[in-house]
């Protein structure tokens, strides 16, 4: 029995289709309209469901941000009649600025060192290693993903300890630029306990989401393309130049901007392994502060003001992690390519 | 520039599975030789151990010899990537790079081989591919456009171009018009024709009447049954395999009584 799609689809195939065209009629309205489709209750209940989820996470997100808005009002009016009430007395930009600047820092910090690992393990698992190990490769990614982050925060406290000589180091030989350089009297951090060694550690908790997202899309390379290429002539990694990395740009942007998110919001192990300071250009020496540990630490004994502080604190972590995805959904519709 | 390919004893395996039994055949150069034959006959296959493609396949492998002008591309120490620049290929569906332009993409193999080009000398190469390719009228003014904004025969037109620029020995077609229109398909069929004369064009299809059309030699190949190996029935004068076959097995194929 035609159905209305076929209706529809019949309708520009030219002269050929007329009879079938003809036969058609009876099933739609004598105006010569196509008939409605039938609906299903299956297909009702699903719609419903999907748009309900769908919904649901508007109506979370808005929540969010109406919540940190309403809880910064104490915040916002104290900036503007007295902003000397505000931690550190010099209003709340000023308290504000050097946890940006520390949460930006490490984040890109973790970024830059995650990333040309966990696209070398991806291309590794995915184009290079014999076939039996490259699932169990994959399966050891994963479970580095499944680590609480508080067991990154012992580890890395363990860590730092064994890092003091190389920052001291890095301080004698690179010491001229400037996130190298050593305190006054020419020390380090004793601990080890800086902003490095949390970037470090940020490094290797992002490393396995960028990992898994970025094999799954090099697995998709259109096995078309790939030939394309083996059969000019090309080498392995000729043939990843030319058919995998560009196929799998967008992807790759967007795993690295999903790692990005989650180093910025990292909060347990940065907080357990930052010994907090004031804002310094230099990564070896104590000092430093991010959002997300800030707010950690202070939560706890914060009360009245101190507390919707934190809150509006919270608020531009909040803002600044909207900013990156909206950034990295820009670059992945410009950057994306039509597969074939 | 061109060379001929004799192929001795060639038997191909997916593991332990034999795919295709001693296969035994001499292709000329400078000539367009069809292979035909049933969807798994193993003539895709064949023709994929002529460039060592079917060792992207995991576990595939080959005894015999495929020679090269008397070389030998299963030799010890031979590279299949030297193979691959030696035999070019052109697959069913057009591949062309997506992110490429369609000057770049001609270029593509020609950067491979790690030549550097001065800018006049990639002009010329790319105007003597597309040439080659009937293909030059329909996109000179569009060098730098995507090649993937072409149509479906244009798109395969500039994937043989790619392989020509390479200016390789052979060119091997794996159903290179299996999904194009008639007019798409005329136009690759007078391209293979004129191909011929620099190539040894060795092309797979499932259309007798293409087989016939553009082939100077074709060979039959045919599967008992699944689960066996894929042989070689016959190697013949394309003239010959379709007016007087020497094989029953040929003759019901190509007359439709198949089985």
């Amino acid at each position: 029995m035609p159905t209305s799609t076929q209706t529809t689809e019949s309708g520009p195939t030219g002269p050929s289709s007329e009879p079938e065209a003809g036969q058609q009629m009876p099933s739609s309205k004598p105006d010569g309209r196509a008939p409605k489709a039938v609906v299903r209750p299956g297909d009702r209940i699903f719609s419903a469901a999907t748009l309900i989820a769908g919904i649901l996470i508007l109506v979370i997100l808005a929540g969010v941000a109406l919540f940190l808005l309403a809880q910064s009002k104490d915040t916002i009016e104290a900036q503007l009649t007295d902003p000397s009430q505000i931690t550190g007395g010099k209003g709340f930009f000023s308290y504000v600025w050097p946890l940006v600047i520390g949460t930006l820092i490490s984040a890109a910090i973790a970024l830059v060192v995650a990333t040309p690992f966990a696209l070398g393990i991806a291309l590794f698992t995915t184009h290079m290693a014999p076939r039996k190990l490259a699932p169990v490769l994959g399966y050891v990614i994963d479970l580095l993903a499944a680590i609480p982050s508080v067991v990154y925060g012992l580890w890395g406290i363990a860590l730092a300890g064994n890092l003091t000589g190389f920052y001291l180091w890095l301080s004698q030989w690179f010491g001229w630029i400037p996130i190298f350089a050593p305190a006054a009297d020419g020390s380090v951090s004793q601990t080890g306990r800086t902003l490095l060694t949390a970037s470090l550690v940020l490094s290797i908790m992002i490393l396995p989401i960028i990992t898994s997202l970025t094999r799954e899309i090099f697995l998709q390379t259109p096995r078309l393309q790939e030939e394309a290429a083996l059969a000019l002539g090309a080498t392995r990694w000729e043939m990843i130049r030319m058919a995998v990395l560009p196929f799998g740009k967008s992807g790759i942007v967007s795993a690295t901007m999903l790692g990005l998110g989650r180093a910025l919001g990292e909060t347990m192990a940065v907080a357990m392994i930052l010994s907090p300071g004031v804002l310094t250009a230099s990564l070896v020496v104590s000092g430093n502060q991010t959002i997300a540990s800030e707010i950690a630490q202070n939560f706890p004994e914060a009360a009245g003001l101190r507390l919707s502080e934190l809150i509006t604190v919270g608020l531009v972590l909040f803002v600044i992690t909207l900013l990156v995805n909206m950034g990295a959904r820009a670059i992945v519709a410009r950057t994306s390519v039509k597969g074939s | 520039m061109s060379k001929q390919i004799d192929i001795k004893d060639l038997d191909i395996f997916y593991g332990d599975f034999r795919a295709v039994d001693g296969v035994q055949m001499q292709i000329k150069p400078r000539s367009v030789t069809a292979f035909i034959g049933p969807s798994g006959c193993g003539k895709s296959t064949v023709l994929r151990t002529l460039n060592r493609m079917h060792e992207v396949i995991p576990g595939a492998s080959v005894s015999g010899e495929v020679l090269m002008d008397g070389n030998n591309i299963y030799g010890a120490g031979v590279d299949p990537v030297n193979v691959r620049r030696e035999v070019g290929m052109v697959f069913q569906r057009a591949n062309p790079f997506p992110t490429m332009s369609i000057k770049e993409n001609v270029l593509a193999g020609v950067r491979l081989n790690n030549r550097r080009l001065s800018k006049s000398e990639a002009d010329d190469l790319t105007e003597r591919a597309l040439r080659g390719a009937n293909l030059w009228n329909e996109v000179k003014d569009r060098l730098n456009l995507p090649g993937s904004g072409l149509s479906g025969g244009q798109q395969q037109r500039l994937c043989i171009a790619r392989a020509i620029a390479v200016e390789p020995e052979v060119l091997l077609m794996d159903e290179p018009c299996s999904a194009l229109d008639p007019i798409s398909t005329l136009a690759i069929e007078d391209l293979i024709n004129d191909l011929k004369d620099k190539y040894t064009v060795v092309i797979v299809t499932h259309n007798m009447q293409q087989a016939a059309r553009v082939s100077d030699k074709t060979a039959f190949f045919n599967i008992a049954g699944t689960g066996k190996p894929g042989k070689l029935i016959e190697f013949n004068e394309t003239s010959s395999i379709f007016s007087n076959p020497d094989k029953e097995e040929t003759e019901n194929y190509i007359s439709g009584r198949f089985g």
